[in-house]
Parts: C-alpha cells; sequence; structure tokens
C-alpha cells in the first residue's frame, strides 16, 4: 500500500547552492545542515505540488538506482528533514515557501 | 566610603558602546577588571544602548542551563539559569537580572552583540584572532582545534585579539577584525584594536606546518559553522546565513594544518601565505 505524500520547503529557513552543495540554516534554531545530493534534488524539486513518487523517479533516472529503493530513501531523508522544520511533508498539496530571497 | 554610582561603564566591542548602569561597586570592578581595555567607568563615553543591572539570582542560577533568545511586541528577550534579561532595540535600553557571576553579562553582550552585528553584515565568530603588520587574521575551529595554542604561540610583532571569540564586521573598505574581551584559555581579554581581516584560517592539528585552500563550499560551511548565533528568528537566521556566505566569498579562507610550536606563525601574513589566497 502506498499512499501519495508530498513535500515543501518550510518558509522559516535560508538556502543558498555553494560551489555544488546546498547549504540550508533553519530559521527555527539557525542549525546548518549541508544536503548531499540526493537530499539537494529532493530539496530542489521540493514544491509541494510534485508527488514524492514522481521526485522518486526523476531521482531514479539521475542516479540510476530503482524505484523503491529510491523512494524509500527518499521518504527517509524528507522525515528527518521535516523533524528539523526544513521540509514540511502532507498527504495533500502544499504551496511551498521561497526559501530565501536573498541575492547571491 | 559615598554610595554615589559611577559609571555607567561603557563596553566597547567592534566600535559599539553599550552602557551597563548598575550601582554596585564591587561588581563594577569585577567587570573593569574582566574587559579591561574594553571598558571605560568614567561615564564620559556616548553609548549606543545601555542596560540597567540588577543583581539578583533569578529563579535559577546555573550558566548551564538551557538559553533562550527571542523577539516580542518588539523586544529581544535572553534567558539562562543565571539571567533574564530585555532589550528594546528601538528604544535603545534594556534590564538584566542576573546573579553576580560574570558569565551571565558576557553572555548578554555577546547575544546583543550578535544581533546586532546580523544587520550590519558581521559577526561575532568562534574563532581565535590576532593583528600582524597591519592586518589582521582569524583562526577558525572547534573547541580543542588549538584557538587558545595559536594565540599562546605568537611571537612579539604579532597582537591577539581574542583566543576564543572574534569579532568581524563589514566597513566601507572591507572586513575588519576587533579585539574583544571574550577570552577561552588564555583567560586574558584581546587587544582593543583592529585591522582589515585579510585571512581565515581554519584550523587543524597535524604533523606538519602547512597552509593550503579549501573549496567555496567548505569555506562557507565552515563559516557559517563558527558564527556565534543564539536567536530564534527566521528573519536574522537568513541574515546572519547571508552575511556569513559573503564573507567566506570576500575573504580568502585558508585550512591551516600545523604542529603547536611557534614555527606555525612563520606561514601566518608571509609572502608564502599570500601565495596560498592568490590559489584559493
Amino acid at each position: 500500500m502506498s499512499e501519495t505524500r508530498y513535500v515543501a520547503r518550510a518558509a522559516n529557513v535560508a538556502a543558498r547552492m555553494i560551489g555544488g552543495e546546498m547549504m540550508i540554516m533553519s530559521g527555527r534554531d539557525s542549525s546548518l545542515f549541508s544536503l548531499n545530493e540526493t537530499a539537494s534534488t529532493l530539496w530542489q524539486a521540493a514544491d509541494g505540488m510534485t508527488p514524492m513518487d514522481q521526485i522518486a523517479l526523476a531521482i531514479c533516472r539521475e542516479f540510476e538506482i530503482d524505484e523503491g529503493t529510491a523512494l524509500r530513501d527518499l521518504q527517509e531523508v524528507a522525515e528527518a528533514l521535516a523533524r528539523h522544520g526544513i521540509l514540511v511533508l502532507s498527504d495533500a498539496p502544499v504551496p511551498a515557501a521561497e526559501p530565501t530571497k536573498a541575492s547571491p | 566610603m559615598s554610595g554615589a554610582a559611577r559609571g555607567p561603564a561603557a563596553v566597547t566591542i567592534g566600535g559599539t558602546s553599550i552602557a551597563l548602569r548598575t550601582s554596585d561597586e564591587p561588581f563594577l570592578r569585577m567587570l573593569e577588571a574582566r574587559y579591561g581595555a574594553f571598558i571605560d567607568c568614567s561615564g564620559s563615553r556616548r553609548c549606543d544602548d545601555e542596560f540597567e543591572l540588577e543583581l539578583e539570582s533569578p529563579a535559577g542560577t546555573s550558566p548551564d542551563d538551557e538559553l533562550h533568545v527571542f523577539r516580542r511586541d518588539g523586544c529581544w528577550h535572553m534567558e539562562r539559569g543565571d539571567f533574564r534579561a530585555h532589550w528594546d532595540p528601538a528604544a535603545r535600553r534594556g534590564k538584566v537580572r542576573q546573579s553576580r557571576n560574570p558569565y551571565a553579562i558576557d553572555a548578554v553582550l555577546r547575544i546583543v552583540h550578535t544581533l546586532l552585528l546580523a544587520g550590519q553584515g558581521g559577526a561575532l565568530m568562534h574563532a581565535a584572532s590576532a593583528i600582524r603588520d597591519g592586518k589582521a587574521y582569524v583562526f577558525a575551529g572547534v573547541s580543542g582545534a588549538g584557538k587558545t595554542t595559536l594565540a599562546r604561540l605568537a611571537p612579539g610583532d604579532v597582537r591577539v585579539l581574542s583566543d576564543e571569540v572574534s569579532c568581524v564586521r563589514k566597513t566601507a573598505g572591507g572586513y575588519r577584525a576587533y579585539g574583544t574581551p571574550f577570552s577561552g584559555e588564555l583567560a586574558q581579554p584581546g587587544e582593543n584594536v583592529d585591522a582589515p581581516l585579510a585571512a581565515i584560517y581554519l584550523l587543524a592539528q597535524g604533523a606538519e606546518n602547512r597552509v593550503e585552500p579549501v573549496s567555496k563550499a567548505v569555506a562557507a560551511r565552515a563559516v557559517l559553522a563558527n558564527t556565534l548565533f543564539f536567536a530564534q528568528d527566521a528573519q536574522l537566521v537568513r541574515a546572519v546565513f547571508n552575511s556569513g556566505i559573503e564573507l567566506a566569498q570576500q575573504v580568502p579562507v585558508l585550512r591551516l594544518t600545523f604542529v603547536p610550536d611557534a614555527r606555525v606563525w612563520e606561514l601566518i601574513g608571509t609572502r608564502r601565505d599570500m601565495l596560498m589566497e592568490t590559489v584559493a
């Protein structure tokens, strides 16, 4: 059984891609996160409207891994980032916030 | 002896003066001893902000309790076991209720400076810093990385700004590093001087002395990880994040691996060091 889940970037974070690495600072407690490639792809795709299984499919193609593994890994990463207030998980589409309007 | 109050005591760090008003003479003397060249108790210095000190212990007394810094109704609130403080940044006035331990007022000053610097493109960094030949160098690293060791090994021509907490500000002419009274194991305030910031070194102890460039990502991550910030406030977190990244992009960031002896200073501010900066 699989439910469609959606993932959106949280509003209270600052994020920037630096030298190929996605860095995110939590607005909740100013913790700093540096995402690996898969997590960065998830972050960039987390528009709140794209179902997680579609994001997993895109990751399968990009990183040449099977869909089941990709979806499982993705859910783990998404849940971990959600616990830190970096992402928002939902059973329904949610509008994603722009993480930061700062100039590079 | 007269009970008339001196002061207020003006503590100036990074060009920002904060007045601490108390009539408790022994506490003032303790502050003078602790803050050295950073404090002026003559009452003649014009201050940007002023805090009234009330030396009564809040319910808790431990500096090890969790710190909370948050904004409510336009005021900043700072709470830990050994102090409760609030600060109205519009009125530029605040009040601190604290136990007599010096760590409480240290913490309040650090927090207020991080809040002020966040809006100015600067930061307090968990780092040692020093001036050599008119240029400032910041040495960032976790506890045990060698900040105090490096400060202890500094030769006579080096002016140590701090062995623990460094102040960096963005000015019209670029970034500058300023001395702070906040010390680590060295247990003495830095010198109250400043200079243009020439480089940020990421400290690592190793089998040989060497300086090497780091990637943009490592530089940004290290600067952000060593930036002191305590507030639960999304708007200011964004400012801190962007300031840290800009600092890492504007100032050369290098890894300094060193053997803990005085020869490490042969690499700081030297021609060889500058060549490494151009590589970075």
